[in-house]
């Protein structure tokens, strides 16, 4: 019973943490922008499935990609055997789902086998980044607060598959002492369980109690600590592929504001006809972390540092600043730091901003918009409109931009044309066309 | 071998004597002016002609689309831009567009449905591909026989619209030494020119964009390399010079290639 009481206490603890944490995370999506409307359901479970369960981007790089693939795969059946032990926790019982049969006994071998290939994994991880060189993982954006992020997260999971282990192989070295049937099937535990052998029974139970505690209470803690790290992607890269953008890469989003003022000034009678609208003023673009769509937000909360679209930018393998991954996380620092100003005071002035605070110009006007990195991205974040965004803010509410790039848009203006030619040439190329005829 | 000398249609003509053609040829700002590129709207032409396309280009009516503005932040600019092309278009009854360039074949086709404008769009290696799989484009594979050809992809056609087969199947057809770079398709790196860049310096870093592709290609070492944008095509030719590579390489757009294959 006390096992119970305290179990209870400790889960009851774990939510309410939690409940706090993402409540407060949610309260920063309402400073945030209307974006694009989550429709076409069924497209969306289909992408889901593809990206997200499938890990079809992650295996563009299919070393790595498969030993991230192994982890969430792991990760996704062993959560079926903790939501056991959290029934078993509060009602005092013991492998309380094993009533399920085959397939019970098909869970447990497969979660047994997957948290020794997710130790493995992480073992691979741990070991590139402490002791290899990895161009990925550096960068002016990677701090060493991030490098520690990483290795507690890495560590925590490590411990995480190795109490499983310990837990599944003491399981079966106590039941079979006492000569109890055992629940489910563990190929790893059966072969880990001679350690115990010369051990006595209740010593096997004393350690059995021991993995099986540590390996809840640090998924308790660990399911805390998240919303907190970069590993805040466990949570939100499912739903981030789910909320993703459908449209080609290529597509940039419409702005509606400056449809109407367009078209007022092409047709001034429809000024007349326009109602007058009493909505304040929109910014152009993004100039801080209240002004991005939702969408973009969300992008930034589940970008957990990889790295894969800096390492394809073309902009950043030739030495330039920008680093698609610098500007997810960016956004995600300034709104942490902004927005709880914000809430408590909707004119909140730090006389800081995203754009140059955090983000330079240089780096803003070094973007090609190849998408390269969207397109590698394993959760299918977009940089590129983020990127672009913030121009429009530069352009359009500073008239701030590169003098090649002003002299452009003269030309554009007076001649129709980014080169500073005359309509009148523009049928230039059709002189003296001949074709050959057979 | 006689010659034929081609008329290019004008909408604006052809309207007046009462006539429709089926597709509006875009021809874009690269397409008119760029010295080098204007080679490639002239063999498109010729390709246009010798198939025989019902087309017509708006000569002096045409105008920006309005990418180079809107990738740089001038969405107002841009706006102006496509509202006018998208009154002209209406004006002349269009509903379907060839495009060169992948800028402006993404903008027409992915963007201009925004404003209203929703047309057939269609890029001309499409239109290549497709003439040449139903036997229309008979081409002959005599002229690129001993040739090492690579395709650079530009990031608006592959990427941005996922055509990435289209490409390779035309150049297959004039060639059996279709070589790849490491990063190709969805991987390949960029030329380092689109969102605007074209029109400026490259902010400070310790290569340039070009230079970094140049050295894929030089790791295939190919007789050509086909490009499908003007703006590729401006950063290879200049890469290939960079490199001292005049006399090993060419840099051809995909429809030169076509008409050389063809004779025309």
């Amino acid at each position: 019973m006390t096992k119970q009481i305290v179990f209870a206490i400790a889960l009851l603890l774990t939510f309410a943490v939690f409940s706090y944490t993402i409540a407060r995370i949610i309260r920063f999506f309402s400073l945030t922008k209307k974006g694009f409307p989550i429709k076409d359901l069924g497209k969306r479970f289909m992408i889901m499935a593809e990206v997200a369960l499938g890990q079809t981007k992650i295996f563009r790089r299919p070393i790595l990609g498969f030993l991230h693939a192994v982890v969430f795969w792991g990760f996704c059946v062993i959560l079926f055997g903790s939501i056991e032990m959290v029934i078993d926790g509060l009602f005092g019982i013991e492998k309380s789902l094993s009533f399920l049969g085959w397939f019970y006994d098909f869970l447990m071998a497969t979660g047994d086998i997957f948290a020794l290939l997710i130790a493995i994994a992480i073992v691979v991880f741990l070991f590139r980044r402490v002791f290899l060189h990895v161009k990925r993982f550096e960068g002016i954006e990677m701090k060493k607060i991030s490098h520690i992020d990483a290795n507690i997260a890495l560590t925590i999971i490590l411990v995480l598959m190795l109490s499983l282990l310990g837990m599944n192989a003491a399981y079966v070295g106590h039941t079979m002492a006492i000569g109890d049937e055992i629940h489910g099937a563990y190929p790893v535990g059966n072969y880990l369980a001679s350690i115990f052998a010369g051990m006595s029974t209740e010593s096997v139970l004393v350690q059995y109690e021991i993995y099986w505690w540590t390996h809840i209470l640090l998924i308790f803690i660990f399911a805390n600590i998240l919303p907190y790290s970069k590993h805040f992607h466990v949570f939100m890269s499912v739903p981030n592929v789910f909320i993703s953008r459908l449209e080609p890469l290529g597509k940039m989003r419409n702005m509606d504001n400056v449809t109407r003022e367009v078209k007022l000034m092409m047709d001034p009678n429809a000024a007349f006809a326009a109602p007058a609208t009493d909505a304040p003023i929109e910014r152009f673009g993004v100039k801080d972390a209240e002004d991005v769509i939702w969408n973009s937000y969300f992008n930034s909360l589940s970008c957990t540092e990889c790295g894969r679209c800096t390492a394809v930018c073309p902009a950043n393998i030739t030495g330039k600043k920008l680093s698609p991954r610098k500007v997810m996380m960016d956004l995600r620092a300034r709104m942490k730091e902004k927005g709880p100003q914000l809430l408590k005071n909707k004119d909140f002035n730090d006389n800081k901003s995203l754009v140059r605070d955090y983000i330079s110009e240089e780096e803003l006007w070094a973007c090609t918009t190849c998408n390269a990195c969207a397109k590698e991205c394993p959760i299918n974040i977009n940089q590129p409109s983020l990127i672009l965004e913030m121009r429009r803010y530069l352009v359009m509410e500073e008239g701030s931009a590169p003098g090649e790039i002003k002299a452009m848009f003269n030309n554009i203006e007076n001649n129709g044309a980014p080169w500073q030619y005359s309509p009148e040439d523009r049928l230039l190329w059709t002189k003296d066309l001949e074709i050959n005829v057979q | 071998m006689e010659t034929r000398k081609i008329e290019i249609p004008v909408m604006a003509d052809l309207f007046a004597r009462g006539e429709k053609p089926e597709y509006l040829f875009w021809v874009g700002c690269a397409g008119a002016y760029d010295d080098r590129y204007k080679k490639v709207t002239r063999a498109f032409a010729k390709i246009l002609s010798y198939l025989n396309v019902s087309y017509a280009v708006l000569g002096k009516e045409e105008t920006c689309t309005g990418d180079p503005a809107r990738r740089a932040g001038n969405e107002m600019l841009y706006q102006m831009q496509a509202l006018q092309n998208i009154e002209l278009f209406k004006a002349y009854e269009i509903t379907k567009i060839i495009t060169i360039c992948p800028h402006c074949y993404n903008i027409l086709k992915n963007e201009y449905p925004d404003l209203g404008g929703n047309y057939e769009v269609i890029n001309y290696i499409e239109l290549l591909d497709k003439y040449i799989k139903e036997g229309k484009l008979k081409v002959n594979t005599d002229t690129f026989k001993d040739s090492r050809i690579t395709y650079h992809d530009p990031c608006y056609l592959g990427r941005a619209n996922d055509i990435y087969e289209e490409p390779r199947r035309v150049i297959k057809s004039v060639s059996n030494h279709l070589v790849e770079m490491d990063r190709n398709r969805s991987f390949a790196l960029c030329c380092g020119a689109g969102g605007a860049q074209m029109f400026k310096e490259a902010e400070k870093g310790n290569k340039e964009v070009f230079l970094e592709r140049m050295e894929d290609v030089l790791k295939v070492n190919p007789d050509i390399i086909a490009t499908a944008c003007p703006f590729c095509m401006t950063m290879m030719t200049d890469g290939i010079k960079y490199k001292n590579q005049e006399e090993n390489m060419k840099n051809y757009d995909i429809a030169e290639l076509i008409v050389m294959s063809l004779g025309l």
